[in-house]
């Protein structure tokens, strides 16, 4: 059998590509295509690879944000309102399609996509174009000064519970997507209920940018590719502020949309102290969910169970042999005095 | 005026977004082997990706990415930088060595390359943008129980 190329696997396998680049926190395809083909299919492995591999890297620096605002459409949804400046386009999705095999693609042809002649139009995010009237929680305070604090970075700092919001949402974006998703479903189902909506889901290209010392300015990198949520939660209001809808915000590389839903969801939840909430369920748990959303701690520490424990094990059995030697001699014991009575 | 530092960074960033192969083509056809020594690079390291809590918020690291730079300096006295995601150490050159010539003769370098990088890239856009709007819809409210 030929061996599958990486430009293959990077063309027909984007979205486990994308999964490897969001976990592993290390956006480049080509690397990614290949942890995945070493792992053989295994991504929680290639992950693993990938995160290996950052390691041996100098780090040249932090972009300044990107903005999601002005990202290149390929899917833009919303739950909540139907006409958008920009509109709704569902791009490359499985949602309203058959989701039954499709015996086509043995025969390994594929249709070209269909196009509709359009005009670039600006696509301002939902959460942005609603606040005229004040509903929706803001981005930042009146002061902003949300806007310039220090960013915690856990790549090179141990983790100090509790937890800023940045420290938390980095956590989250790296984390493994099916304990979030888990915990997602689980804020649904009533465990810290805080009644979601799609304020939006965006999908696309934005610029990366990056302050470079010797010109003095910031020159784009090139373009990455990045799935947003913006989840819409019921209210809190105080004393001095009127009711607002509160907001979770998910944001992972690539074409990563339930992941980038069930981080949202989480992220509300993991909101409850700042609003004062009860924390009742688990997904409110800061250092439950923080600590356990990383697939490749997760995977450590499970999987060296299946290392040699010789010693450890002998010195249980030695244990567990004298425990059992007390037992027999209380029960002979017992049997004695019962017999001489 | 071309020669100022905003046109300068729009050069550097059609450099940093161009594919290996189009750069490579271009850089074969414009037909200059200009003298330079390599000041730095090319090498390969990661620049951490930062997000804005709601879009617009507080910051926060998203993740990394891989990034490629180079620095060479023309015999006539041009230094070039170049910065571009990825890990192509001949683009990085490559670019580096056009943002050093741009400094030296930008009208040939934006005619016969940035120009055509420039074409392309709106071009593969608007594909894109044209597939994309292929998929738009129109979602509609039924009224319920309205008699």
């Amino acid at each position: 059998m030929p061996a599958l190329r990486i430009d293959q696997v990077v063309e027909q396998l984007g979205l486990a590509i994308d999964r490897v680049m969001g976990e592993g926190s290390l956006y480049d395809k080509d690397l990614a295509a290949l942890a995945i083909l070493q792992a053989r299919g295994d991504l929680i492995e290639a992950i693993f690879l990938v995160r290996a591999y950052r390691t041996t890297l100098p780090r040249f620096g932090n972009s300044t944000p990107i903005d999601t605002g002005a990202m290149q459409i390929e899917r833009r949804i919303s739950a909540t309102f139907k006409d958008l400046p920009g509109g709704q386009v569902l791009g490359p999705t499985f949602d309203y399609t058959h989701r039954l095999l499709d015996p086509s693609l043995l025969s390994g042809l594929t249709d070209a996509p269909e196009v509709t002649p359009s005009a670039p139009e600006s696509t301002p995010r939902v959460t942005d174009l609603l606040n005229g009237e004040g509903l929706i929680e803001p981005d930042f305070g009146a002061a902003g000064e949300e806007l310039n604090q220090p960013v915690g970075d856990l790549t090179r700092e141990p983790l100090e519970f509790p937890l800023d919001r940045d420290l938390r949402l980095q956590a989250l974006a790296r984390g493994d997507e099916g304990f979030l998703l888990g915990l997602g479903y689980s804020t649904q189902r009533g465990y810290a209920r805080n009644h979601p909506f799609v304020g939006e889901i965006r999908i696309g290209e934005v610029e990366v940018e990056l302050d470079i010392p010797e010109l003095g300015f910031a020159v784009s990198l090139g373009r990455i590719k990045v799935t947003e949520c913006q989840m819409v939660n019921q209210f809190k209001g105080s004393a001095t502020v009127p009711p607002q809808f509160t907001r979770g915000y998910g944001l992972v590389f690539g074409q990563a949309e339930r992941k980038a839903m069930s981080m949202s969801l989480v992220d509300r939840a993991l909101r409850a102290r700042e609003f004062g909430e009860d924390i009742k369920g688990i997904a409110q748990d800061e250092e439950f969910v923080i600590s356990h959303c990383d697939n490749v701690q997760a995977t450590g520490f499970v999987e060296h169970l299946k290392l040699p424990h010789y010693v450890d094990f002998q010195a249980e059995l030695d244990l567990i042999r004298r425990m059992r030697g007390e037992f027999e001699a209380r029960q002979d014991e017992t049997a004695l005095r019962e017999a001489a009575e | 005026m071309l020669n100022d530092a905003f046109d300068r960074k729009t050069a550097i960033d059609t450099l940093s977004a161009a594919p290996p192969t189009a750069l490579a083509d271009l850089w074969a056809k414009l037909g200059i082997a200009p003298e330079y020594r390599l000041v730095r690079g090319p090498e390969t390291g990661l620049v951490m990706i930062r997000g804005r809590a709601g879009g617009g918020g507080q910051p926060f690291n998203l993740g990394e990415a891989t990034v490629t730079r180079a620095t060479v300096r023309l015999a006539s006295g041009e230094v070039g930088h170049s910065y571009a995601l990825g890990r192509d150490g001949e683009k990085a050159v490559r670019a580096a060595l056009l943002d050093a010539l741009w400094q030296r003769e930008p009208q040939r370098i934006e005619t016969e390359v940035l120009v055509p990088l420039r074409d392309a890239a709106r071009q593969a856009d608007a594909t894109l943008r044209d597939e994309t709007a292929a998929t738009r819809v129109n979602f509609f409210t039924m009224v319920r129980g309205d008699d």
